[in-house]
Order: C-alpha cells, then sequence, then structure tokens
C-alpha cells in the first residue's frame, strides 16, 4: 500500500514537473478555502496554489463570524497562516471574482479553479413586511459586532426597544442573543468592534425572545452554544414547561441522536430550574417554540417601521423521527417587538458563468467536481472547475466539516489530474499566478498580499493592545486598505 | 534548476519509502482491511452497536517494551506504547512520555492528526477512536466541554475522544487510536453535518 502510493506520488510530481507547475487557484480564504489549499499542497508537490478573497483580510468566517468571545476557535488561523506561507502558496486580498476578475478569465489562467466563497446573502422567509426597518439579517448583525467593513453602519438601533425577536434557534441564533445579552464588561476584552460594543453598552434590550417553528427536540443549536447562553449572568431562561413534552416520535428522535438529546436536557434542566425571582437590571431569554412567523407588523405611527410579529402556532406532522414538520393549526398571536433578526440561514451568490442550483442555493457537483449540464443519464461537468465548503454543500456545519470537504474536493482533483496526465504526457501549460497578476495589473486593481495583511494583522493587534483587546479590528475598506497599502 | 529539484524530489521520495518500511508495524489493509472499511463506512447508529466489540487482534500488537531489557524497563516508566491507525488504514506504532496528550504526541511524529483549536476544547479535529473498550474504561470521564465537541465530530463512536484530552498515563500502555477517516461517499454516507 505505501508503495504503491509512493509510486503515484512519483508518477503524479514526474509527469508534472516533467513538463510545467499545475497552476491552481482558490476563491475564497474561509476555512473551506484554506483547507482545501493546506490538502491540495500536500497532495500534489508540484501545484502552485493561490488563493484570492474579495476581502482585504483572510479567513473568511473566522474573522467575520465566529463569536468575538470564542478566541479559542479563531486559534485555527494559526494552521491557516503557515498555509498561506507555503513557498508554493500566495494570496490575493481585494480580489472579487465577477468584477476584478471574471469567472471565464480565472480559469484560463489556471488549470484548476476552486471556488469556496460561502454564502453571503440569506434566506427569506417571504412574508409580508419583510422590508420593514428594524429587520435585520442576523448574518448582518454578526458582520456588524464582528468588524466586517461591509456592516460597519448597519445601526441596529439597540436604543429604541427593550425587546428583540431572534427568528431561529440555531447557534449564529444563540450567539446573536448571547451578544445582545451578555454583560458587555465581558465582551469589552474580546475582539468585538469598538462601534459594537459601545452600542452594546447603551443598548436598551433587556428581554430577548428565540423564536423556533419545531419544538426543543428539533432545535438546531448545539450543546455548547446552548449551555454557554443558559449560563449568562442574572439572566432568566424562560421555557413553557408544555413545550418539553415529547411525543413517541420525540423520543425516538433524541433516542437517536446524542446532540439532540443533550440539547434537550440542557433545555429541560434550564426550564425546571425554579420560577424566575424579580430583581433589578434583570434580563430575559425566552425560548418560544411551535411559532411559525406569518407576516410583519408595521406600527401606526412610523408605517415603515416594524412593531411586531404575528405567528401562527403549529404541530409537528409527520411519524419519521428527524422528518417532523411543523404544521400551522391556523390559531395566530401577535408578539411585539421593535427588533426582528431573521436567523434562518445563509445564502450562496450566483455568479456569471457558474451553474447554480437556485432551489437548494448550492453550485450542483458531484463530490466538488461541478456538474454543467444533467440530461438523461449523461452528466457533463465542467473541466477543471470544482466547488468546496458552503457552496457546495450549503450553509452547515462547523469549521471541522470543511475538513472532510476539502478531502473529498482534493481528492476529485488529484483523481482528475491524474486522468489528465495519463491520456497527454504534455498538458498545455498554463500561466498562473504570473498571469493573474498581469491581469489584475491591466485591469488596474490593486491586490492585497498575504504580507500586507500581515500589516493589518499587526495594527489591529498594537490598537487592540491598547484597550486591553486581543485586536481591535479596522471596520472600513479604506482603513484596511490604507494600512495595506503603506 | 529542474534536475536539481528532480533529485530533491527523489530524495524526499525514497526517504518516504524508508519512513513507511521501518515505521510500520503491520500492515493493517492486509491484516485487518475488511473490518476496517466496515468500521468506516458504518453509518453511526451501527457503529454504536459495536460498542463493547474486543478487538480479538490486539493482543498480537500490543507491544511489550518492559520485558526486553533494562535499558528499556527505565524508558517505559516515562513512556508508554500507543499505536495511530491512520486514515488509510496503516499503522503507526509510537512512544508517548507519560503526561503528554495524544494530540501533542501525534504531531511530534509527524502523524496526521489535526488539532484546528490546539488543545483549547474548541473544536473537535483531534477526534480520535479508542479501538478497546478495556482501555477506553482506563481513561477519566469526557467533561461536559469535550462531550460538547464530541458531539459534533465527524464519525463519532462510542469509544470516541478528543486526542487532547487524552493524557498518556502508565495504565494505557499498548493503547490503539484510530483516526477516523473522511469516506469519500462524503454526501451519500447519510452524515448530515449539524449547524455550527
Amino acid at each position: 500500500m505505501a508503495l504503491s502510493r509512493a509510486r503515484a506520488l512519483f508518477c503524479r510530481s514526474f509527469s508534472t514537473f516533467a513538463s510545467h507547475p499545475t497552476h491552481i487557484c482558490v476563491v475564497g480564504s474561509g476555512p473551506a478555502g484554506f483547507y482545501t489549499a493546506e490538502k491540495l499542497l500536500k497532495a500534489l508537490p508540484n501545484a502552485q496554489v493561490d488563493i484570492i478573497d474579495r476581502l482585504p483580510t483572510p479567513f473568511g468566517l473566522v474573522r467575520s463570524g465566529v463569536a468575538p468571545d470564542h478566541p479559542e476557535t479563531k486559534i485555527v488561523v494559526n494552521q491557516f497562516t503557515r498555509v498561506a506561507q507555503h513557498q508554493r502558496c500566495s494570496f490575493f486580498g481585494n480580489i472579487k471574482l465577477g468584477s476584478s476578475i471574471s469567472l471565464l478569465d480565472l480559469r484560463e489562467l489556471y488549470h484548476t479553479v476552486v471556488l469556496a466563497y460561502g454564502a453571503e446573502s440569506d434566506r427569506s422567509l417571504k412574508i409580508p413586511g419583510e422590508d420593514l426597518c428594524g429587520i435585520q439579517s442576523a448574518r448582518e448583525f454578526v458582520w456588524w459586532y464582528n468588524g466586517h467593513p461591509d456592516c460597519r453602519n448597519l445601526n441596529p438601533g439597540l436604543k429604541a426597544t427593550d425587546t428583540a425577536v431572534i427568528l431561529g434557534q440555531g447557534n449564529v441564533a444563540l450567539d446573536v442573543a448571547r451578544i445582545l445579552l451578555r454583560p458587555t464588561s465581558e465582551l469589552a476584552s474580546t475582539d468585538i468592534a469598538s462601534h459594537a460594543l459601545e452600542a452594546l453598552q447603551e443598548s436598551s434590550i433587556r428581554k430577548v425572545l428565540l423564536v423556533g417553528r419545531r419544538g426543543p427536540v428539533q432545535a438546531a443549536c448545539t450543546a455548547k452554544e446552548l449551555r454557554e447562553v443558559l449560563g449568562i449572568k442574572n439572566l432568566h431562561i424562560h421555557i413553557q414547561e408544555a413545550d418539553l413534552l415529547k411525543s413517541p416520535t420525540d423520543e425516538e428522535e433524541v433516542k437517536n441522536s446524542r446532540i439532540q438529546r443533550r440539547v434537550y436536557e440542557l433545555l429541560a434542566k434550564a426550564a425546571a430550574s425554579g420560577p424566575p425571582h424579580s430583581g433589578t437590571g434583570l434580563r430575559e431569554l425566552h425560548f418560544v417554540f411551535f411559532r411559525k412567523p406569518e407576516e410583519f407588523l408595521s406600527s401606526v405611527d412610523k408605517k415603515d417601521h416594524v412593531a411586531g410579529v404575528r405567528f401562527e402556532k403549529t404541530v409537528l406532522e409527520g411519524s419519521s423521527p428527524g422528518k417532523q414538520i411543523a404544521r400551522g393549526t391556523g390559531e395566530f398571536e401577535d408578539l411585539d417587538c421593535q427588533m426582528v433578526l431573521k436567523s434562518i440561514g445563509y445564502k450562496s451568490v450566483p455568479i456569471d458563468g457558474l451553474p447554480f442550483d437556485h432551489q437548494k442555493g448550492i453550485v450542483p457537483n458531484i463530490s466538488g467536481r461541478v456538474v454543467s449540464n444533467v440530461s438523461g443519464d449523461a452528466i457533463q461537468l465542467e473541466e477543471g472547475l470544482y466547488v468546496c465548503g458552503w457552496l457546495k454543500r450549503g450553509p452547515s456545519g462547523i469549521i471541522a466539516t470543511n475538513l472532510y470537504c476539502a478531502e473529498e474536493t482534493v481528492a476529485s482533483i488529484c483523481e482528475d489530474l491524474d486522468k489528465t496526465a495519463s491520456e497527454s504526457f504534455f498538458s498545455s501549460p498554463k500561466p498562473g499566478r504570473e498571469g493573474l497578476i498581469r491581469a489584475l495589473d491591466d485591469q488596474n486593481v490593486r491586490y492585497v498580499p498575504f504580507s500586507a495583511w500581515e500589516k493589518i494583522d499587526s495594527v489591529e493587534k498594537r490598537l487592540g493592545s491598547l484597550e486591553n483587546k486581543p485586536r481591535e479590528k479596522l471596520t472600513t475598506w479604506e482603513e484596511l486598505l490604507k494600512v495595506a497599502m503603506e | 534548476m529542474s534536475l536539481f529539484k528532480l533529485s530533491r524530489n527523489g530524495v524526499r521520495m525514497i526517504k518516504g519509502l524508508f519512513i513507511g518500511k521501518s515505521l510500520l508495524v503491520t500492515k493493517a489493509s492486509q491484516v485487518r482491511g475488511p473490518f476496517f472499511k466496515y468500521l468506516r463506512t458504518l453509518p453511526q447508529a451501527q457503529v454504536q452497536v459495536l460498542q463493547g466489540f474486543k478487538w480479538q487482534e490486539q493482543r498480537l500488537y500490543s507491544t511489550s517494551g518492559p520485558q526486553n531489557g533494562s535499558n528499556e524497563e527505565n524508558e517505559s516508566k516515562e513512556t508508554i506504547s500507543v499505536t495511530f491507525v491512520l486514515k488509510d488504514g496503516e499503522e503507526q506504532q509510537i512512544r508517548v512520555p507519560v503526561g503528554m496528550s495524544m494530540l501533542e504526541a501525534a504531531h511530534q511524529n509527524d502523524i496526521e492528526l489535526e488539532g484546528a483549536c490546539e488543545g483549547s476544547l474548541a473544536c473537535s479535529t483531534c477526534h480520535v477512536i479508542v479501538m478497546d473498550m478495556d482501555y477506553y474504561n482506563k481513561i477519566e470521564e469526557p467533561v461536559d466541554e469535550e462531550n460538547d465537541m464530541l458531539d459534533l465530530a465527524f464519525g463519532l463512536t462510542e469509544t470516541s475522544r478528543l486526542g487532547c484530552q487524552v493524557i498518556a498515563k502508565p495504565e494505557l500502555d499498548g493503547i490503539r487510536l484510530a483516526i477516523p477517516a473522511a469516506t469519500r461517499n462524503f454526501a451519500v454516507d447519510g452524515f448530515t453535518p449539524k449547524p455550527h
């Protein structure tokens, strides 16, 4: 086995360096992009891997998604930094696929292009009133407190009301609830954006409702996040005892899924931990189950602003465990609130020249190979084009999920390159990195190399040390590019 | 230039072969391949049924350093034998100093075990499967935080642990740890990633 592997490696490296290096471009520098690059560098000794990103900063959601009070989760950037510093790897920030360079051009320049640009949009509920002021997506709110330059000016209006409704009960919803409810003194020493910290310090939000269509057994969060939010100081947790009753199908689900069992147990324990006692400055977190948003209600005096949400009560339908869906009962209930955060899922954005499944919000693919056309039994693949991460499998999973996802995509790439190499010994050379730099120069696009990101990084860390924070993020495009280009 | 590259690559490859021969204790693909593949492709629920299943081959490969002489006896007081079953089914046996975590030990020996959060209990990438229930029972119970991470581990089994939380101690001498393989059938293996 070791021998055959070594032989395959030998053949591969021999056939490639006998001719020319394999140029590979990875679009997106989040976990999916970096894990893909890392595995490519390991698997292909003669590959040159370039990672491009539309932001001047690398690491995608590790920087702008992972909550500021989860510094341990961000440690993975150490590993990604080592990948970026690899001698056969380069980072090009500030390059937007589709405007700085087209997908078509990129595929001309590189033997292989891997798209790992994630999901930068949101699913919508498609119910009346969704455009009202005061309704934002959790993604935008997360970008805002994490200092993403595109949401610097979001202004979530935390002073206007004391109640926020979060639609959804996944980990993003829990993150958002925690940031809204956690004492700001505890957030002050994190890398939270300073504009967000100031707004949260002045926030009048005292009550947060997390609303889910289904029950506590189906809650999409993980035990870690739930344990954290339940443990916030001076926070009263409200859960209706009746909601905790389990149907036989629920019992089956809890039995079959360790994670659902542990989440349910935490919720049940929190519900049983005694009636709330009154006090000053107390905050409340309500878990509201079996409610489906029906319509956003506008206020009488400010017609363009949200004043409440009308929910339809639901019951679970279906008897196969894990597949129960929420069905409306026709009974409605209005909830007053002037702030709504929709945390119902991210959505990938299609680009020109890329096959896209609008229903699923992903690029159709087979083990990472982009499928251009399916007619009958014949499946047509886009040669040299691959996907990884959320664009490939949809917006779910943890950082580590991308590890396995990248392994699969890289296995497909290696298999295809081997096939090409055996079919024609001298495959055509491609310009790769040099060609990319030339094309960007022609377009007057100024890219941010990894060394320039390191400048941003050190400035942020220096600014942070003055505030006793691990870093103070630069949160506007101007600041970021100014420091990068200095 | 390319000649230089060729020779450098060649040397690396020969080195790779050499390391392969000297370190691999068994060719797992031959001896225990079928069962391994079975384990790897099993849906989670079925794997759980296997709890308590004792690996018969265990005895064959457990190394017994202590009996081999006084020199090694000294050494074995401070180090234990640990065998990693790698993703491709091959095995690598190493000696781990008492007190060191399996994650650290793997990294010191160039064993490909991820450690995204560098042992701070914030990820599940150093997931290992303890291959013998007896050994599994000798390790301290996982704390809530480790269980929270194991919830999300890829290919979880009843004897799964995080490598960063398994610390070498004399009772664990001879332990065998499998690194779960990402199956090639990522999407069709019944694996549904949980939202993060």
